[in-house]
């Protein structure tokens, strides 16, 4: 590097002690776990005994566990039936709030307030409204004259089950829908009318393109939380009936914290990172094709 | 013209009102079964309205949990990691944002980078550290990490804010001889409220409702956050749903009284974290 002058020196000095919370953690809390985390993936350790490399055995050992197929199929299938469900709900929400009618903000404030409640508290409130004999959800299956199922007592309904809460929680991408709606500039809608386009046609060719990147962070942030989904199986099912809400990190958990094979989950952990990583990568080369950057 | 415009108004709030209905049901669902007798609960048919309605619910979940003593725990834990978050990522941020410096853009990109990283990865590594530390079943494996740089989302948004402010406020005051830790705390980071609103929102949002770090962390009963103790009240009372629920509207309600008072910031700060992403 070229000799730096003395602001410039004494710039990078200040900066430095600005930053050095973040290079400090960035280090201790993020780099060096990193490292070990890939040599525990080629390790058994189990916390008591230094971890012994055993190379690649845990990779190969994955690849011929029932268990991980098992727990990555509910993963995929969760997230399959959560994400677009959310995406196009909280869209179709939010195209109706930004009409300019009276009251639009009360309705916003219900909607999105679920979102904002997440945790225990609200796993043990679905777990009872989806109480086969006593919950809501059944009782007003009833009314319409149709036997509700067991949903978390059945292997086949306990993912659909956590789907459909899932659903509850969609007001935090709504709102993020709105401030995108609101930011298309209402000229574009004027010269639009001036033509003679219908609404169709200006939600086609002006709404959807000038709101593709917002939708597209949606995807992206809901898919990588959905991939990741674990209180709500721990608190209501316990990963069953059957493994069937035996989800990908409730899997990592249990390998880790309840069977100590710290390798194991740690080699877990990294097939989580290639598997999100491949999604993300494989959505950005799709996104060219459908989301619109404006210029500048 | 008229009415089709008044058919569009009907079916927007149509529309809207049943899904509003639907959305407020469960939360009223679980009101009406925290306000029910024992014998209530099981009830078939199922009963929409308590009767009696047993207010002493809530006294006695309170008592079961022990709910002031969490709520204490879940408190400190919260307020550190809120003012850790805060403090450290608007710190760093300005180093980001208001100091030109030599590889400043490549450094930056470091720490986008770490956004990507699923938090899986470092768990099991973190936990040997702190095991190592003596830091099991202390609440400093969840407050220490927010004080070393806050998160680089929050330091992203700190920097996005940081950015929009004039230089020449920072400049006139660096003639007057003022040090750069002062203009940081008394002309810079003053003028950044909005953001802190918004980064004291998520983090206290997401602390008080995490599971999994106080599940990894915290194994005596009274060192229990408000959720660990919710979890634990579940498995030892596993029907007795009115208390069950009056205890989950408990844990539930300064999420709800805080919603209702700084709507404007979590809308705001929902919208900002969207659009700047």
């Amino acid at each position: 590097m070229a000799k730096m002058t003395k602001t410039t020196k004494r710039n990078l000095v200040t900066a430095l002690l600005f930053i050095s919370p973040w290079v400090i953690g960035f280090l201790v809390f993020t780099l060096g776990p990193i490292v070990l985390s890939v040599y525990y993936s080629f390790s058994a350790y189990n916390v008591f005994q230094p971890p012994i490399w055993i190379g690649l055995d845990n990779y190969t050992t994955i690849m011929d566990d029932p268990l991980f197929y098992k727990s990555l199929y509910n993963t995929v299938y969760y997230t399959a039936l959560s994400v677009p469900g959310v995406l196009v709900l909280s869209l179709l929400l939010a195209l109706l709030l930004n009409s300019r009618l009276k009251g639009m903000n009360i309705f916003r404030t219900i909607y999105f307030l679920p979102s904002v409640l997440s945790g225990v508290a609200v796993s043990l409130l679905w777990m009872w409204l989806f109480n086969p004999d006593s919950g809501l959800i059944n009782l007003l299956l009833s009314y319409l004259g149709i036997e509700g199922p067991l949903w978390l007592n059945s292997p086949y309904w306990s993912k659909p089950a956590l789907v459909i809460m899932s659903y509850w929680g969609l007001g935090g991408v709504m709102v993020i829908n709105l401030a995108g709606l609101q930011a298309i500039p209402t000229e574009l809608y004027e010269v639009a009318t001036i033509d003679g386009a219908s609404a169709w046609r200006k939600f086609w060719s002006i709404t959807l393109p000038m709101i593709s990147p917002t939708l597209f962070f949606n995807l992206i942030t809901l898919s990588i939380g959905s991939f990741q989904v674990f209180t709500q199986a721990y608190v209501m099912t316990s990963g069953g009936p059957v493994n069937s809400t035996l989800f990908y990190v409730f899997y990592l958990y249990r390998m880790a914290f309840e069977n100590l094979r710290m390798g194991y989950a740690s080699a877990l952990a990294w097939i989580l990172f290639a598997i999100i990583m491949v999604f993300t990568l494989i959505q950005l080369r799709l996104s060219k094709r459908w989301v619109y950057y404006q210029e500048g | 013209m008229r009415m089709r415009r008044t058919f569009y108004a009907a079916l927007v709030y149509g529309t809207l009102s049943l899904g509003a209905v639907s959305f407020l049901l469960p939360l009223f669902w679980m009101i009406s079964t925290a306000l029910k007798a024992d014998f209530q609960i099981f009830a078939y048919p199922p009963q929409w309205m308590p009767n009696p309605v047993v207010w002493e619910n809530f006294k006695r979940a309170i008592d079961y949990f022990p709910f002031w003593l969490y709520a204490r725990n879940t408190m400190i834990i919260t307020v550190s990691v809120v003012v850790g978050q805060v403090v450290t990522a608007a710190l760093v941020a300005y180093g980001f944002a208001k100091i030109e410096w030599p590889g400043r853009d490549v450094v930056f990109v470091f720490v986008l980078a770490t956004m990507m990283l699923p938090s899986q990865v470092t768990m099991i590594p973190l936990f040997v550290l702190f095991q190592r530390m003596g830091w099991i079943n202390t609440w400093l494996p969840l407050i220490v990490p927010s004080w070393f740089g806050g998160g680089a989302f929050n330091i992203f948004l700190f920097r996005q804010y940081f950015r929009t402010i004039p230089n020449e406020l920072s400049a006139a005051a660096r003639i007057d001889g003022c040090s750069e830790a002062r203009i940081f705390a008394q002309i810079i980071f003053p003028l950044a409220k909005p953001v802190v609103a918004t980064v004291s929102i998520f983090a206290f949002l997401w602390t008080w409702n995490d599971f999994i770090g106080p599940l990894i962390y915290l194994h005596s009963a009274e060192k229990y956050t408000l959720a660990l103790g919710l979890r634990a009240f579940q498995q030892y009372s596993s029907t007795e749903w009115n208390l069950l629920m009056a205890g989950s509207l408990i844990v539930m309600l300064p999420i709800i009284v805080l919603f209702f008072l700084l709507q404007r910031y979590f809308v705001e700060g929902m919208a900002m974290s969207g659009l700047k992403g």
